[in-house]
């Protein structure tokens, strides 16, 4: 259930954390039996309700009683530390590319919230299928930030991600847009299938959300009741494309009701309230509650990528106006009037973000090269043999060409 | 030992497979109480269960996806798509993701799964229903791409197929399912997935195809027998890895080469060989390679289907060039 005013049992003074406090968005309602004796020519079968959560103010000030996590002083602080230190590896990259030690880079910038609560919310068992902006949450499931700057450097093995982190069962992150969505239900069958307590958390941008494939698998994951979390990182804009210009629909938590779960928006820059949001879907999966559809709402700050100008198509004003509801300046905010945050304990953590920054770029730029006839070794289990020729090929020719 | 035809070899694959190994599973659209529309999966979902046998909503991309998150979780996922026309939406999943866990995770995800669908026309079906797709996949880099010609070999190559630790598109030859039977055992034996097979033996010329070709490539080399040719079959059953080896030391043989294949012309499976054939074994033939192919339109409707598909007549025109040019 959703964490709000009322569960504190003491303080009644902040309003419920969802916009409205009612009961849960409903979900499909049984249409009207066709045999049924019918008093007027048309009736209503179906309404739905959407629902946001914040907690936090943009300023930082309680919208609602914060639930226990963001009460407890080491949860609430490694929640910060690692939506900083993920800002300082996303400045450093972006700082790679732009010396050209780095190719394209898809940068985090003022979406870093939204990664923090995905790695907190998750069990470690528990399946991520991500897009690729959830730095943060792969982060704390375990990839070290030099494989991210790999895999944008071009490298394959920055997917590799370690043995004995939850990321090395955890899926590569995803350029293709939506495409990977439906491998969730796949997953999630699976995870029925062996009676196993798991969830799948299946992540893409608003922009996924117009395509089929995404709509295959948000259509069909409530037939088998799957233990899945769909999340929309509603950042405004897929490239040079509003929100407005990519669906008719109010908002994006409103197409799971089209497949018959619930869809629900929760402010993804406040922290708080998305991993409450998430932890709530994702134990209502894990107790067989079934799929559930969350949209976070966010906004790019950055680029899309480094090889995109978003000054071409987008109001400077509106990226000035975003950066006051930066998720990083709002849970600071509450951290200090909290107690939980100094400014000796922000210096200390801006040094140790900058240097291990820095040391991931270290590793990153000194990773030897894979040898050429690697490209052949991870493509079948075994190289058919009629493939041989064209390895021992590459191999003799050896290394070709400088790449970054 | 039973007289079978293909699509119950198909089945009998599928069941024995399911029994052996219980992490094996099926899906696809209508393959549950109704057993399929071509009844490849007849009696399996009274046999091994709604969990196994899933019936899946009417979406070819979630299948193909489906298939891949299943595989990546240990679940070696058996998809049926109905007819070959309706596995395009699978091609992104399958070129973007199925051949690619492996390589972009360094061996970390793999996908164990077939997509098996029939392939190619002759049976007076609807629009798109009736396309070849071999080519279409076999370009594909980190996939199989299986053909049987007959019930034995769809029975062993489809068990090769699920037990194959990559993705494999497995293509039924449409109007082979029950033009014919053949005694099947369902002794479990697997048949290797990089091999040629040599339908037949020959001195004369090599006539390589594959699927539903194979059988008109049978009745001709039937015919050129009646006229004193001896005609070496290759059956290219497994497309991809393509065994190029076995059709150049027929070739070797022979001297003479005719390749068949119901799949476009132009960039199809049949330039690919005789590609090979012009850079390994260009001193030991006598003639050209020649290609019979379908045109290179879309795949007729059913009344013009014949025009399409290269039948007995045109494999012997081609033989015949052949001859004119090279007599034996």
């Amino acid at each position: 259930m959703l964490h709000c005013a009322n569960s504190s049992g003491k303080n009644r003074v902040l309003p419920s954390a969802i916009a409205k406090p009612a009961a849960k968005a409903q979900a499909a309602q049984p249409t009207v039996n066709p045999l049924t004796e019918l008093s007027s020519a048309t009736t209503k079968v179906a309404s739905y309700d959407v629902f946001l959560t914040r907690y936090l103010n943009p300023d930082g000030s309680l919208a609602a009683e914060p639930p226990a996590f963001a009460k407890d002083r080491d949860t609430a602080r490694a929640m910060y530390e690692l939506m900083v230190r993920t800002r300082l590896f996303d400045k450093k990259a972006v700082a790679l590319q732009r010396t050209g030690q780095l190719g394209t880079y898809a940068a985090v910038l003022g979406q870093e919230a939204i990664g923090v609560a995905i790695g907190h919310a998750l069990a470690a068992d528990d399946i991520f299928i991500p897009a690729y902006r959830e730095y943060a949450a792969q982060f704390a499931r375990g990839v070290p930030m030099h494989s991210i700057l790999q895999y944008w450097g071009g490298d394959e093995r920055g997917m590799a991600y370690p043995a004995g982190t939850p990321s090395h069962h955890d899926f590569p992150l995803s350029v293709p847009i939506a495409t990977h969505i439906p491998h969730a239900i796949g997953v999630a069958y699976a995870i029925k299938l062996k009676n196993e307590r798991r969830v799948v958390l299946a992540s893409c941008g608003d922009g996924a959300t117009s395509k089929g494939d995404w709509y295959e698998a948000v259509s069909s994951a409530k037939v088998w009741n799957l233990p899945i979390v769909f999340l929309v990182n509603n950042n405004g804009w897929a490239i040079s494309m509003p929100s407005h210009r990519q669906t008719g629909a109010q908002n994006y938590a409103q197409k799971g009701f089209a497949g018959g779960i619930t869809g629900e928006q929760v402010d993804g820059n406040d922290v708080i309230a998305t991993r409450a949001v998430l932890s709530a879907a994702i134990e209502r999966a894990r107790d067989g509650g079934g799929p559930s559809l969350v949209e976070a709402l966010t906004y790019r700050l950055h680029d899309h990528t480094t090889a995109d100008d978003a000054r071409r198509y987008r109001p400077e004003a509106e990226v000035t106006a975003a950066w006051e509801r930066c998720p990083v300046k709002r849970y600071k905010a509450y951290l200090e009037t909290a107690g939980f945050w100094s400014q000796a304990d922000e210096d200390a953590l801006i040094a140790a973000g900058t240097a291990a920054a820095e040391a991931a770029a270290q590793t990153f730029t000194a990773t030897q090269p894979q040898a050429p006839e690697a490209i052949f070794d991870h493509l079948y289990e075994t190289l058919p043999k009629s493939m041989a020729w064209q390895r021992e090929e590459v191999r003799a020719r050896g290394p070709v060409g400088g790449g970054h | 030992m039973p007289n079978i035809t293909l699509i119950e070899a198909v089945n009998l694959a599928m069941a024995s497979e399911m029994r052996r190994d219980p992490s094996v599973v099926v899906l696809g659209e209508d393959i549950g109480r109704n057993g399929g529309v071509f009844r490849a999966t007849l009696g399996l979902l009274d046999e091994f269960g709604p969990d196994r046998v899933i019936d899946t909503p009417l979406a070819e991309t979630l299948v193909a996806a489906m298939a891949i998150g299943l595989s990546t979780q240990g679940i070696r996922a058996v998809a049926e798509i109905q007819f070959s026309g309706f596995m395009y939406p699978c091609v992104d999943q399958v070129v973007n993701h199925a051949t690619r866990y492996r390589n972009r995770t360094r061996g970390r995800l793999t996908c164990p799964m077939v997509i098996r669908a029939p392939n190619g026309g002759g049976i007076h079906a609807p629009e798109h229903h009736s396309e070849s797709l071999e080519t279409t996949f076999a370009h594909m880099p980190g996939l199989r791409v299986v053909a049987p010609s007959s019930p034995a070999r769809a029975y062993g190559l489809l068990l090769a197929a699920i037990r194959d630790p990559d993705p494999v598109i497995f293509l039924e030859p449409t109007r082979l399912y029950r033009l014919f039977k053949q005694p099947v055992e369902d002794n479990g034996e697997a048949l290797p997935l990089d091999t040629c097979f040599i339908d037949r033996s020959g001195s004369d010329i090599t006539l390589v195809s594959w699927g539903a070709m194979m059988h008109d490539t049978r009745v001709a080399a039937d015919q050129l027998a009646a006229e004193g040719i001896s005609a070496e079959i290759i059956d290219v059953a497994t497309i991809k890895p393509l065994d190029l080896d076995t059709i150049l030391e027929s070739v070797a043989k022979t001297g003479r080469c005719v390749i068949i294949s119901e799949s476009a012309r132009a960039g199809g499976w049949a330039s690919e060989i005789a590609a090979g054939l012009a850079e390994h074994g260009l001193l030991t033939l006598f003639a050209p390679v020649m290609r019979v192919a379908g045109y290179d339109t879309p795949m007729p409707l059913a009344k013009q289907e014949r025009v399409y598909i290269p039948d007995v007549s045109r494999i012997l025109h081609e033989v015949r060039k052949v001859f004119d040019l090279a007599p034996k």
